[in-house]
């Protein structure tokens, strides 16, 4: 960066892209409500009541009950906390098996052709049926969806970081370091990887969003978390039978999916703006 | 031309048998006894037996993979665990009901997403430019299960204009059609707002604009037709996964397709089934970017002679 401090990088930030700042708030809300799902939710996310069996919003449900009379606010919040913790794991697996074969690929090239071919063959199905495939071998659950995810999204990290790293290694610095008897492992974590950081960091952000709505939509389905996990796909598949009923069981969650989906998509955007400078004052 | 396509043709014949490959192989990987697990906790002896036999478990991988390889050339895909009937059978029962929703979904997504990429450029800045760019913002973002929930609350629980669920006539295919559609449309409306503001700058452009060329007549003309071709490539990438990304859109309203069947067979863990389904698509997807290839090359002669 340059000798501004960071903060006023940040209002600068804000001043020109205001979608990416309102995205940057919503994610903040989001990670937040995530991280303090506990203190925050009014009540107990698993407290059966049948007397509150689809009770519409009220005082004491702001946004209303579902069939099981579980106040959908509360758990909404907890949706939060799993969602932000698939999410993160996912994605941050995802880039770091990504990132670390796209380098290899460019930087030792005979392993260039198995590691390309691996990631046209993932390429060739959607995420989603990836997914699925992955759930399928090795059974449901919290941990097998996180890594089903993380699989799907491995091939976006490794096709980037690949073409990065191709350019980055022909720099003057990286034969200054081969010169200097550097080892493999020093030059790419050292002066390879922190050269092609800020597109990750950018393709990171634009993928969350991929993997919250897969998350989600593996729940829905039924193959996701198990119930009666608080999640909002999950919320949403009870709302196919009960919505109808209670049309509060659907708007809720699915409102909470799609500002959090969209606040990292505009963030992400706004962040790929700042960072390619060949794409500025396009849009 | 002939030989581009035969080129083409040669490229796409390994990425298959890749697919092939990593299908078969990745499901070695489920940990523990495998048809112990594929049969559940609860089956006889016998049932774990067989399903071991019928995958083949109980010989040596390599074996295994050879007679897998001989058997898939002769069209054979198994046999499902749990309706007993060969995979061929019920996957071509139903391959139908997803390409007509995907060939639906994908000519919609083609019209309205390069229309209004076409409105947004042409009037760049303006209201009509803000307003798509929106739209298409909210396309991307929302979740296609919740879209296709509330399109069911609204035209069939309240007005009752449509079916909510099931396959049969064209009112069946509308709320499935738009929710499978969303997604692409977003996307191909900014794909060519993107491409179509690209072109502009080039020099063909600028000579059209020298000669006098009234300046909408010159993006319609002269942009346009190039701005278009990236765009092939996209609609041509999100109809190759729309016939196996159909998954969720199914599953909300219901439809008898591959997606579904899809689900089922992983829930159920009936193997032969979801390896054909994943062969199924993945045989799609690369015919389906083989033609974009081919259309591109037609479109595009720069292509065809390099």
């Amino acid at each position: 960066m340059n000798l501004r401090s960071p903060l006023r990088t940040i209002g600068t930030f804000a001043r020109d892209h205001k979608l990416a700042a309102l995205g940057a708030v919503l994610v903040a809300a989001f990670v937040f409500t995530g991280i303090f799902a506990p203190q925050l939710a009014p009540k107990d996310p698993n407290r059966v009541s049948v007397r509150h069996s689809l009770a519409p919003p009220s005082a004491e449900f702001p946004l209303g009950a579902d069939n099981n009379g579980r106040d959908i606010l509360s758990r909404i919040i907890h949706g939060a906390r799993v969602s932000l913790y698939i999410s993160t794991t996912s994605v941050g697996l995802a880039a770091l098996v990504g990132v670390s074969l796209g380098i290899f690929a460019a930087w030792y090239r005979w392993t260039r052709g198995p590691i390309m071919r691996l990631m046209d063959v993932l390429l060739a199905f959607p995420g989603i049926v990836i997914a699925l495939t992955i759930i399928a071998i090795l059974g449901r659950g919290l941990e097998n969806v996180i890594l089903a995810i993380a699989i799907y999204q491995i091939p976006q990290f490794a096709r980037l970081a690949h073409g990065l790293a191709l350019s980055a290694q022909e720099q003057t610095y990286v034969e200054a370091a081969i010169a200097g008897g550097e080892s493999d492992g020093a030059i790419l974590s050292r002066y390879v990887l922190p050269n092609i950081i800020a597109p990750i960091i950018v393709q990171i952000s634009l993928l969350v969003p991929g993997a919250i709505m897969t998350a989600a939509g593996l729940s829905f389905i039924g193959l996701g978390v198990a119930p009666p996990t608080a999640e909002w796909g999950a919320m949403l598949q009870l709302s196919l039978t009960w919505g109808r009923l209670a049309p509060h069981m659907t708007i809720f969650p699915g409102l909470a999916l799609m500002l959090v989906v969209f606040g990292f998509n505009v963030l992400g955007d706004g962040l790929r703006d700042a960072l390619d400078p060949r794409l500025q004052g396009r849009s | 031309m002939a030989r581009y396509i035969f080129k083409r043709i040669l490229i796409g014949i390994p990425i298959l048998f890749f697919v092939v490959t990593a299908v078969f192989f990745a499901f070695r990987l489920i940990p523990g006894d495998a048809a112990r697990i594929i049969a559940g906790d609860e089956a006889p002896q016998e049932r774990v037996e067989q399903i071991r036999r019928d995958l083949g478990l109980d010989r040596p991988a390599l074996v295994q993979y050879g007679a897998y390889l001989a058997k898939l050339s002769r069209g054979d895909l198994g046999v499902s665990f749990s309706s007993r009937r060969p995979v061929a059978v019920e996957i071509a029962s139903r391959f139908w009901n997803t390409f007509s929703l995907a060939l639906a979904a994908i000519t919609l997504a083609t019209i309205v997403g390069i229309s209004m990429g076409v409105v947004s450029a042409l009037f760049r800045g303006t209201i009509a430019d803000h307003v798509v760019t929106l739209i298409a913002l909210l396309g991307i973002s929302i979740p296609v299960f919740w879209l296709g929930l509330l399109m069911m609350q609204l035209f069939s629980v309240e007005l009752g204009w449509l079916p909510a669920a099931g396959y049969g006539t064209w009112r069946h295919f509308v709320m499935p059609t738009i929710t499978l559609s969303v997604f692409s449309i977003a996307f191909i409306t900014r794909m060519t707002r993107s491409s179509l503001l690209e072109t502009i700058q080039q020099d063909y452009v600028r000579t059209a604009r020298a000669k006098g060329v009234r300046e909408r007549l010159v993006l319609l003309m002269h942009s346009l037709r190039n701005a278009l071709l990236p765009v092939t490539i996209v609609v041509g990438l999100r109809f190759g996964y729309m016939v196996g990304g159909a998954v969720i859109t199914e599953e909300v309203f219901a439809w008898p397709g591959l997606g579904r069947l899809l689900i089922l067979s992983v829930a159920q863990r009936d193997i032969p089934l979801v390896q054909g389904l994943l062969l199924v698509f993945a045989t799609s997807f690369v015919i389906v970017n083989l033609l974009v290839d081919i259309l591109y090359a037609f479109l595009d002669p720069r292509i065809r002679h390099r």
